[in-house]
């Protein structure tokens, strides 16, 4: 499973600095809950997320209230910072599985929410969702509670990659999900993995062309990472299965841009495609725009104006944390104003809306020599460019850690 | 066992018909540092409880080489008959690169211990310095050594040396080091057999220096051999050569730990100690004299050592340069045959241009600066020094490939050896083939004995320096000995391949090869490196040229796909970090126009014996 980041001790009360008061005003409030519970562990996924037999006593009930005590501490660590009070302009349900839990579970929860901190208007309310235990009820119970979208985890359309992928539900019950949270007034996105092992450019572009002939109104797209310590990173090294090559990942990225567009999708981050600017993820824009979340649950992290923390990984040591009085953090890191540009540029790189060069100029001051390099070699934007701001081409996109990396110098 | 001399002669006042001055003479893992041991112990020099496995051998690279590069020497009692005398043990270097220095420890001899593995037989090392001893008029005694072994064949190899040296295969004695059977033995036949040394003890003191070493308390620690006079504490002595004069702060011998004495007398062997810190003031091979009184004529056979092989030398982090300087002009006061000066490499950065006695010589000069200075180093190809003229007379002497003139060159001389190689019969095949592809010409073949053969040929020393050694090894199972000596200047048709990245020169790849290799290593270096230099962002053509000729062409394809798919919230402060160490490894990235090159495709591409030392660091 992916470790932690090493930083510095979280204080115990979870208390914030006063650096956090710096520029508030300028930034958006997000929530993010992690919901560890799978019911099996898929081969690729190295993820916080546990099956019932690894939790260790912790029951989805006693969960929940560990939930919402994080809840009343972050609302008092807020206010104990001296920082405003702000309604989230976005909550996410994420895992793990949280459709793991029952609707109501879910709506109880973005209840508690809603009653500590308010929602604000037009606000995006996403959880992920696994086709296989999610019906018309179910979303009309979110729904009613005020979820506005969710994200089901397609991966592909072909039996045979979901094999591979350990992924056990049957490529209809996708479409039986979207139509469903259609008629519920949701939102709808789906997630797909390309370059599985075995998966030729034939199949992964049918697993395009099925999730476009969903009409669903975003599409994300991630190339297959194979994480150390999986079963399937096991499988590759005993040879078992074949290595993901990164030219093939190219080619299939450059698939589903062309696909992805053609269906009237239109990219806004490395990895993201939406049908229209409103339906774009505010929420994980909030993330590449450097806003600021409180990720609620274990292992979760949160990033308030430049302080970072992330909570313990196991869901029974967050409850020990949780039911002590203490801060479920780790460990944290106060940024300074270099590496906040650093990640700002590693971010915004990412998305369509671009970079601004200003922020690479106040981090290198050797910027122009890269940065004219990149338009030779057709990796940004021309235009956007000359006007001051970074966006990446099709090409740039898939080179995009390069980039970053002869940015900062 | 206990000493059998109960008591010893007295330094400075040793009557020299009682001193026996002699080496052993052995191949790498033949078994004389334990022989020297158990000579220790048996004469009560060192008592068993002070015994540390091979005392001789004091530098830490040596003792796991197993090999001697620095000798020493050891002064034990004896006694046969009634009568006590002194036996001086030198310590020769058993490797070719230190030919000279073995050349000067045999003059202070009168006699060898020709010590051969009784399961392996002799090797090509033991022949050539056997052959030196025999022109310095050695007494040789032939021993066989390690007689406990299952494998020992003591009758066939004691035949062959028999062959060697004349005389009778019954001769030969048997010992065994390792559990001191015969040695005894061997000491009485010290005694029996080599002559005393003969000397003036009325006239001017001469003594010749066959080792110095230096000592980072006591500054240099010169070894001596006196011939005639004697001398004494607190004289001031004259280096012949050098007319340089110092006081003489103490005089002794080793046995085996240094003791001070009142003197040297004619014959006998020890150390100076005046104060020097720098081993190139007290050069192996020259006479020491009396500054007051001065002999006229110093000792034959005095000469620099002179470099046969460069390499430059660089630091993987350029920020070490200083350190690497201050390495090395340490180094240098201990081992005078050290030469180096700076050097700037368009891809390496500042380094310096070393010049070595040979391949083993370099292996052991980087390793120390690398162990006993703490520093990360790359060391280009090994290089031969090349004479070359041009068309318009002018003269140039080449040391580093890069330096080879691009104009009308009319020749080059390039440096030969004469090579010895020692093999069971059915590598001969192997061996004839492997000298013809380097440009070998035979000068003879002979049998030892039934089945060992022993063959000789003229090479360019260039051809040796790259990987012969290693080949020869793997090509005959590690049975192969080789050795070789200087042979002069040969003309060669040679060219400059030089190496282009992207249409931009790599000095560090240049080589001088023949005419008819060029090709082959064009080939050989464009291929590694496509394996070696990681993608770019564009694709990077590599070319192989003699001159503007492209002779080879590879190409390393564009990088297309460098982006982590999912960047979210909990991927940004590992993300920002794997960035940060990125950056750290871009460090250690040498630009070549635009392209990115990693110290370790260096490193790798140079060295000849990657594997073997992966295998050794394995350990």
């Amino acid at each position: 499973m992916a470790s932690l980041p090493s930083g510095d001790p979280a204080p115990l009360d979870g208390s914030l600095p006063n650096s956090v008061l710096v520029g508030e005003a300028e930034r958006t409030f997000h929530a993010y809950l992690h919901i560890p519970f799978c019911r099996v562990r898929c081969g690729y996924c190295d993820f916080n997320t546990y099956t019932s037999s690894e939790l260790r006593g912790v029951t989805q009930n006693s969960f929940l209230e560990d939930l919402h005590r994080e809840i009343e501490l972050s609302k008092s660590v807020i206010a104990s910072a001296g920082l405003a009070e702000r309604k989230f302009s976005s909550i996410f349900f994420g895992g793990g599985t949280p459709t793991q839990l029952e609707a109501k579970q879910l709506a109880a929860t973005l209840g508690i929410l809603a009653d500590s901190f308010g929602i604000a208007a037009g606000a995006e309310i996403t959880t992920e969702a696994n086709p296989d235990n999610v019906d018309l009820a179910y979303f009309e119970t979110l729904s009613a509670a005020g979820f506005t979208r969710v994200s089901l985890g397609m991966q592909s359309a072909v039996p045979q990659v979901l094999a591979v992928l350990d992924r056990t539900h049957n490529p209809e019950n996708v479409n039986r999900a979207v139509r469903a949270a259609k008629q519920a007034g949701l939102q709808t996105s789906v997630d797909l993995i390309y370059g599985t092992p075995g998966e030729s450019i034939a199949q992964w572009r049918e697993s395009l062309e099925v999730a476009i002939s969903l009409d669903v109104d975003h599409i994300s797209a991630y190339s297959l990472i194979v994480e150390p310590g999986t079963k399937l990173a096991q499988q590759i090294k005993n040879g078992k299965v074949a290595e993901p090559d990164e030219d093939e990942q190219a080619d299939k990225y450059e698939l589903a841009d062309e696909l992805l567009s053609g269906g009237g999708f239109e990219w806004y981050e490395v990895s993201n495609w939406s049908k229209s600017a409103a339906t774009r993820s505010t929420h994980n824009l909030a993330y590449w725009r450097s806003n600021d979340w409180w990720g609620y649950g274990p292992g979760a992290h949160s990033h308030i104006g430049g302080t970072r923390w992330w909570n313990v990984k196991h869901p029974a040591t967050y409850s020990e944390k949780i039911e002590g009085g203490k801060s479920p953090a780790l460990a944290r890191e106060i940024l300074d104003d270099h590496t906040r540009n650093v990640e700002r540029i590693l971010l915004e790189l990412r998305i369509s809306e671009g970079l601004n060069i200003e922020t690479v100029k106040s981090l290198n001051e050797n910027s122009a020599k890269p940065i004219s390099q990149f338009i030779a070699d057709g990796l940004v934007d021309a235009r956007t460019a000359l006007d001051g701001r970074l966006v990446l081409t099709l090409k740039g996109r898939l080179l995009a850690d390069s980039l970053v990396r002869q940015l900062i110098g | 066992m206990s000493p059998r001399a109960k008591t010893r002669l007295e330094p400075a006042k040793t009557n020299p018909d009682f001193i026996r001055n002699f080496c052993i003479i052995a191949h790498i893992d033949h078994g004389k540092s334990t022989l020297a041991d158990r000579m220790l112990q048996l004469t009560g020099v060192v008592d068993d409880r002070s015994m540390r496995a091979q005392y001789l051998d004091r530098m830490d690279i040596e003792r796991e080489r197993g090999i001697t590069i620095k000798s020493q020497a050891v002064r034990m009692p004896w006694e046969v008959d009634g009568q006590v005398y002194a036996l001086n043990m030198i310590d020769t270097p058993g490797h070719v690169d230190f030919t000279y220095e073995v050349s000067r420890s045999l003059a202070a001899c009168e006699g060898a211990v020709l010590l051969v593995d009784a399961a392996q037989g002799i090797e090509a090392q033991t022949l050539a310095n056997l052959y030196l001893a025999m022109e310095n008029d050695l007494e040789i005694i032939p021993v066989l050594n390690k007689i406990d072994l299952p494998a020992a064949q003591p009758e066939k190899y004691a035949e062959e040396l028999a062959n060697l040296i004349g005389g009778n295969p019954e001769d030969c004695l048997r010992v065994s080091g390792k559990t001191g059977v015969g040695v005894d033995a061997l000491l009485d036949k010290i005694v029996a057999t080599i002559p005393n040394p003969i000397g003036d003890a009325n006239a001017p003191a001469r003594a010749m220096i066959f080792d110095s070493v230096y000592d980072s308390y006591r500054g240099v620690v010169t070894y001596v051999r006196m011939i005639d006079g004697s001398l004494a504490p607190r004289e001031r002595i004259q280096m012949m050569s050098t007319k340089a004069v110092h006081e003489l702060l103490e005089i002794g011998v080793s046995s085996p730990e240094p003791e001070p004495t009142k003197g040297l007398g004619v014959g006998e062997v020890g150390y100076l100690i005046t104060g020097v810190k720098d081993v190139r003031q007290s050069k192996v091979g020259d006479t020491v004299t009396n500054a007051q009184k001065p002999a006229t004529d110093a000792l034959k056979g005095y000469k620099d050592p002179l470099p046969m092989v460069y390499s430059g030398i660089y630091p993987i982090d350029g920020s070490d340069y200083p350190n690497l300087r201050e390495a090395l002009d340490k180094l240098k006061l201990s081992d005078a045959a050290l030469a180096y000066e700076p050097e700037t490499s368009v891809a390496l950065g500042f380094g310096f241009r070393c010049g070595f006695l040979g391949l083993l010589h370099l292996e052991i000069v980087t390793e120390r600066l690398e162990r006993e200075f703490g520093l990360d180093l790359i060391a280009t190809a090994p290089s031969v020094v090349y004479e070359v003229t041009m068309d318009d007379g002018k003269e140039i002497t080449v040391t580093n490939p890069s330096e080879f003139p691009t104009g009308k060159v009319k020749t080059v001389l390039e440096p030969i050896v004469k090579a010895t190689i020692l093999a069971p019969k059915d590598y001969v095949g192997v061996i004839m083939e492997l000298c013809q592809g380097r440009r070998g010409i035979m000068i003879d073949m002979q049998y030892l004995g039934e089945d060992r053969v022993q063959l000789r040929y003229t090479l360019p020393l260039a051809e040796i320096v790259f990987d012969f050694f290693d080949q020869l090894k793997s090509k005959t199972q590690g049975y192969a000995s080789l050795d070789y000596e200087e042979a002069g200047l040969s003309q060669g048709d040679l060219v400059k391949v030089d190496l282009l990245l992207q249409g931009e020169q790599v000095d560090a790849f240049s080589a001088i090869v023949h005419k008819d290799k060029a090709y082959a290593y064009g080939v050989m270096i464009t291929g590694k490196l496509r394996e070696l230099i990681p993608r770019q962002q564009f694709e990077v053509p590599i070319q192989a040229a003699i001159g503007s000729r492209i002779i080879a062409r590879e190409s390393i394809r564009a990088m297309r796909k460098d982006v982590l798919a999912k960047c979210y919230g909990g991927d940004i402060s590992r993300k920002r970090k794997l960035l940060e160490k990125q950056k750290e490894g871009k460090k250690r990235m040498k630009m070549v126009g635009r392209v990115e090159v990693p110290q370790e495709a260096f490193i790798a591409a140079l060295s000849t014996d990657g594997e073997k030392k992966g295998e050794k660091k394995g350990k």
